[in-house]
């Protein structure tokens, strides 16, 4: 396990500085440069020499590069070059709204999800497996930012109950910044719970049919016994594995869903700099949100070795592989 | 029946439910994609400014926009950008990332097996959102930002996908005595592996497709992705936003097309996957 850790590790790191380098060469590259973009095509060539010393353009991109990176280590991620602070500053008031999202999300996909994926199990075949099959097929198949502009036509425009977006913020009370932020998570939560619900109907009906449950039936152990005791526990392992991946898919979808809500966290940070051509958050922003999902499959891969021995030693079978392309395949229904 | 054996198999089940729906819906939509490339009802840029926002009727079913244009147009012809989208993004997928996973299967070289291995863990550290961001601020918004964002996740999708499904044939008897008998790499590789691995990469294809036309009407209702007057599913959902309180059904239609489209993308694919590789479906419904 040691050396499957350190390769991994090693997998990592150089994959982190790949996503960064393809970042920085790609702002680096086009057409014009920064301070070009900033200032527009109608600039005089004194101020954008300027703005160019002002930025560090006139420098090797190399050392840029290297400075930029040491930057990351020590929490200093460069200027807004449009609100001129700092933007770590700015991350972190704005990460105080999409790491709550996402966490409710995730809470309320988890919550809908496994008792559902459990339902269907254990009444295969039954309306309650086909209601939870239709579910989870309708869910996969419903834009998160589709399912976000329902939610407010329902709740916000004809019901009245919540707002239609924004953020009061957190100054103002913890009640009223959650409730501005259970439509968003609803929105987000739908997908992911269609998702998890199938992964866990799966997980449980081939649970349910192995040896060591038959023999529990044969004891005479209770239903709830066999079901929470011994099924509910091993089936959980490949739930566990995909909740991880499950997590990243609810981060970038918070890229679109914040922008339908006007939640002003990351995901409408990013889209605000583009349009502003603010680069420099652009590329801090892209670099941070690339490794967190680099980070993720790190963590899924590792706990998976820990359950499983078959990747740590080189197997390369279908089924090791099986729950890799489920994810894969819904990673840019995310987007 | 004629036909090869993967002909025959999709012959026999037609009656499957999940195929059957599928294959209906999502015939459905390269109808209308196809049919908007020659005739839509009204044309998509005909403006009308004595019809805003109407509602469904005679005229037009699906009702006018805030700019009077025939809702029902602008669905088909978002058709025809969702199919386009969906179709180069695969093709990009197929085409380059099938020949890498086969490449890393079957070289037998190390080196280059960990190389394609690494390159995917790069693509997939950028989802679509992610890589549409970098090339919007590179080229600007476009189309063509969300095919090259969905075509080159796919390259990677496609590679891990024939590459693993590659392996397990490879080791199969049959690959192995062609081999011994001095079949090279890239016969084997078109004669005995590529047929053996179609039905896992067709049933990919279906699952891709659907998530390309999720990422273009999200990228498009973001903004980065197809622009005016270029129809698309996406911005129009957008837009319907800014005229939620006067036209509500706005915001139904062009949402109940993404969601069909996926769903038969979706069923078709569940469908296929029962059909071509039965091995699947035991494990799935075990």
């Amino acid at each position: 396990m040691l050396s499957y850790l350190v390769r991994r590790l090693v997998q990592f790191a150089g994959t982190l500085l790949a996503a960064s380098l393809v970042v920085f060469l790609a702002l680096e590259f086009l057409p014009g440069d920064a301070a070009q973009v900033l200032l527009g095509t109608e600039a005089s060539a004194d101020t954008l020499a300027a703005l160019r010393e002002q930025l560090g353009l006139d420098r090797p991109a190399a050392g840029r590069y290297l400075e930029w990176l040491a930057g990351f280590a020590t929490g200093d991620l460069g200027t807004s070059h449009i609100y001129g602070v700092p933007i770590a500053g700015m991350l972190g008031d704005r990460l105080a709204i999409s790491l709550p999202l996402a966490l409710i999300a995730f809470a309320l996909s988890t919550a809908i999800a496994i008792p559902l994926g459990i339902l269907a199990a254990t009444h295969r075949g039954g309306p309650g497996d086909w209601a939870v099959i239709g579910f989870a097929q309708i869910g996969l198949a419903v834009p998160n930012f589709w399912f976000a502009i329902l939610l407010i036509l329902v709740f916000a425009v004809h019901l009245g109950l919540f707002a239609s977006g924004g953020f009061p913020g957190w100054e103002g009370g913890i009640g009223p910044a959650l409730r501005a932020l259970v439509l968003p998570a609803a929105a987000l939560a739908l997908s992911e719970a269609a998702i998890l619900s199938r992964v866990t109907r799966s997980a449980m009906l081939e649970t349910l049919g192995q040896d060591y449950i038959r023999t529990a039936r044969a004891k005479g152990l209770s239903r709830g016994r066999i079901l929470f005791g011994h099924a509910l526990r091993n089936a959980m392992i490949p739930v566990a594995t995909i909740l991880g991946l499950q997590f990243a898919f609810l981060v970038m979808g918070a890229v679109i869903v914040e922008n339908v809500f006007y939640l002003p966290g990351l995901g409408r940070l990013l889209l605000q700099s583009i349009f502003q051509r603010d680069l420099v958050v652009v590329r801090d922003l892209v670099v941070l949100l690339s490794g967190f999902v680099i980070l993720v499959n790190l963590l899924v891969d590792l706990a998976y070795a820990a359950i499983d021995p078959r990747p740590r030693a080189g197997v390369q079978d279908g089924a090791a592989h099986g729950a890799a392309h489920d994810g894969f395949a819904h990673d840019g229904a995310a987007a | 029946m004629s036909g090869g054996p993967l002909i025959r198999r999709l012959w026999h089940a037609r009656r499957h439910p999940s195929l059957a729906i599928g294959a209906g819906l999502t015939a459905l939509v390269l109808l209308a994609a196809l049919v908007a490339m020659i005739w839509t009802p009204y044309p998509v840029d005909g403006v009308d400014a004595t019809a805003r926002l109407g509602g469904p009727g005679l005229a037009h079913p699906l009702g006018t926009d805030h700019f009077g244009r025939d809702v029902l147009s602008l669905i088909l012809a978002g058709a025809r950008t969702s199919v386009a989208v969906g179709l180069v993004a695969v093709g990009l997928g197929l085409g380059l990332g099938v020949p890498l996973g086969l490449i890393a299967a079957l070289t037998r070289v190390p080196l280059v097996d960990a190389g394609v291995g690494r390159l995917a863990d790069l693509i997939f550290a950028f989802p679509a959102v992610l890589s549409a961001v970098l090339i919007t601020a590179i080229h600007g918004p476009g189309a063509v930002n969300v095919i090259v964002a969905v075509g080159i996740f796919n390259i990677a999708v496609f590679a891990r996908v024939a590459r693993g499904a590659a392996i397990g044939v490879a080791a199969q008897p049959f690959v192995i005595a062609a081999r011994a008998m001095g079949r090279r790499g890239f016969s084997t590789a078109m004669v005995h592996v590529l047929p053996n691995i179609a039905g896992i990469l067709i049933v990919q294809a279906t699952i891709q497709f659907a998530v390309a036309i999720l990422a273009e009407a999200g990228l498009s209702y973001l903004g980065l992705g197809v622009q005016p007057p270029q129809p698309s599913w996406g911005k129009m959902l957008a837009d319907s936003q800014t005229f939620m309180f006067a036209a509500p059904l706005q915001a139904v239609f062009p949402g109940l097309a993404i969601m069909l489209s996926v769903l038969g993308l979706n069923l078709l694919g569940d469908g296929l996957r029962d059909t071509l590789d039965p091995r699947l479906k035991i494990l799935r419904t075990a």
